[in-house]
């Protein structure tokens, strides 16, 4: 097997990354939405450890554990906003939230 | 030995991923994140960087996860929604705009890969013992963190205080409902 380089993480940075953002786009749950959001995070994660080691730093693991706060308020923010939708609403699909006002 | 653990890391994670995105059940799918997440956090220690695994571990799948765990049990969703009284389903998520979305998500694939395709192969230089040991420890990342980064770690837990505090508010229960 070939010994894993630079270029393979980055790739498999970039796939994690578009299978996140199919997600985004093809699904049709408030929940499953978020957790593709969280996938590409993770992908983003990836590429900066991996540029990490590539320059023998410390700086992109710090910046990923920035990310990993961030997503964690991200991921608090809207998980409340879809409890206040689904009281609204009793249903989780994006449809159901057009207007802006009701 | 390494390129198989990356290989068996690389697969679990993106037939996770897939799986993530695929499921028709919600619960299912964050447990298949976690998966995927444990798979990442095996590729952190290949990459010399132990502090993002246990992290990983710690923060995403011990924090994140449950707290979206909670909030699929307390809604108790089951299903991805048949059609919704009074919804159109063309509005957003009907066929046209799906499939305009996948097409969209295929692009961005491509574009990565012609991307990747062009930068010149690089290899991880073999590590003198005290680079490794420098950027795998925490001391290291700890000193860093606190002071070239202090005031964005500053910045990070107000950040935090004001996704609390927004959170109990978006949440609470409407007083005029």
């Amino acid at each position: 097997m070939p010994e894993p380089t630079l270029n393979t993480f980055l790739a498999l940075s970039a796939v994690l990354f578009s299978i996140g953002t199919a997600g985004v786009f093809l699904r049709r749950n408030l929940i499953t939405i978020l957790l593709s959001v969280e996938v590409m995070l993770n992908a983003v994660n990836l590429t900066f450890v991996a540029v990490d080691r590539f320059l023998g730093t410390v700086d992109g693991q710090i910046i990923a554990f920035f990310v990993m706060t961030v997503a964690a308020a991200e991921a608090a923010v809207g998980l409340a906003i879809v409890i206040a939708l689904f009281r609204h609403r009793e249903t989780l699909t994006p449809d159901a939230f057009t207007s802006l006002k009701w | 030995m390494d390129a198989i653990l990356f290989w068996l890391f690389a697969v679990v994670a993106i037939v996770a991923s897939v799986l993530v995105v695929g499921q028709r059940n919600p619960m299912y799918s964050v447990l298949l994140l976690i998966v995927s997440f444990v798979a990442l956090s095996g590729l952190y220690v290949l990459l010399n960087a132990p502090f993002m695994a246990v992290v990983q571990i710690i923060i995403y799948a011990g924090a994140i996860m449950v707290l979206f765990l909670f909030v699929v049990m307390l809604l108790n969703v089951r299903h991805e929604d048949d059609p919704v009284h009074g919804v159109s389903p063309l509005a957003i998520t009907g066929a046209g705009p799906r499939r305009f979305g996948a097409v969209l998500a295929v692009v961005l694939a491509v574009e990565l890969i012609w991307a990747l395709r062009r930068i010149a192969d690089a290899p991880f230089a073999a590590d003198s013992p005290e680079v490794a040991a420098r950027t795998s420890s925490v001391y290291t990342i700890g000193l860093r963190l606190f002071r070239e980064y202090a005031f964005a770690f500053e910045a990070t837990s107000v950040l935090i205080l004001v996704a609390m505090v927004g959170a109990v508010i978006l949440a609470r229960k409407d007083p005029h409902a």
